[in-house]
């Protein structure tokens, strides 16, 4: 039994939703939310870098990288917010921020 | 056949770390199984044969974003037994939207060929590393410096943000210093000898 493209492309489905989910799961927490969203990213990762193997294509890598660098720019920007926010509120809970509501 | 039984190991494991990513009471734990995630996603690449992504997922992700998330999970001081409050209100709305977007996906992933455009010619003495230094640095320069332009910004913003000035706290200025000037701080006075 041979493992195919669509295994690789179920993985990363699997993953893809649990991350969208923990954001849902997760409101009273920024660094779980945060976390999920490197979930999602690692998923798509896993798709550019199975669809490169498969197609013989070495493109879809370069885009991981790419990937990779926006996911740690975004995780280093991602905490450095939430460290401020946690500084002057108190607390990482997302249903609490409802300062900017006009 | 023992790729595909390490290709089900790999992704039984990482499955289970997203899993417990999202479900795990201590963000610390969180953080670990994220880990462990990564690993083996490391491992799965290694098995598609990217060894160069594989190491720089390694590097990248455990040395550096993993790090960064432990380090902030254990400078804020939180209460975890209040975190998990909201956790049963949003179980039925989430779950149904994740499952519409899974069998969205799954029926995406088998709708049709997804191999029509595959590259065959097959050219395996060049190494991976090889190949993606070849394409990343003639034909992606310019996305490539773009890249590293928004990593110097996400890391001056990084710093720029958690900056503070403490009140209260003596420090050396040396502005003032070097602008400080004789006469603006000694003045001679005369003064009549009695």
């Amino acid at each position: 039994m041979i493992v195919s493209l669509e295994h690789y492309l179920c993985l990363s489905a699997v993953l893809f939703t649990l991350g969208v989910f923990g954001i849902f799961l997760n409101r009273k927490n920024v660094i779980t939310i945060l976390m999920s969203i490197e979930l999602m990213l690692l998923a798509v990762n896993i798709n550019l870098v199975s669809f490169s193997s498969y197609l013989n294509d070495i493109q879809g890598q370069i885009f991981t990288i790419f990937v990779l660098t926006v996911a740690a720019a975004e995780a280093a920007i991602g905490l450095a917010i939430l460290v401020i926010y946690y500084r002057n509120s108190g607390s990482i809970s997302v249903e609490e921020i409802n300062k900017l509501r006009g | 056949m023992v790729t595909s039984l390490f290709f089900y190991l790999f992704s039984f494991i990482i499955t289970a770390c997203a899993v417990m990513v999202i479900s795990s009471r201590n963000p610390v734990h969180s953080v670990l199984f994220l880990i462990l995630a990564f690993f083996n996603s490391g491992a799965l690449f290694v098995i598609l044969g990217a060894e160069f992504l594989a190491m720089m997922l390694v590097i990248v992700y455990v040395g550096a974003v993993a790090v960064l998330f432990l380090f902030v999970v254990m400078m804020l001081n939180i209460n975890f037994s209040k975190i998990k409050e909201g956790f049963q209100k949003y179980f039925p709305i989430g779950s149904l939207i994740g499952f519409i977007l899974f069998i969205e996906i799954i029926l995406m992933v088998f709708s049709g060929d997804l191999l029509v455009n595959k590259n065959n010619e097959l050219n395996d003495n060049i190494p991976n590393t090889h190949k993606i230094g070849s394409l990343l640095y003639t034909e992606y320069i310019y996305v490539f410096q773009l890249s590293g332009l928004i990593l110097l910004v996400a890391m001056v913003g990084a710093i720029v943000l958690t900056l503070r000035e403490r009140p209260g706290v003596k420090k050396q200025d040396i502005i003032s210093q070097n602008t400080r000037k004789v006469s603006d701080v000694i003045s001679i006075v005369k003064k009549e000898s009695s």
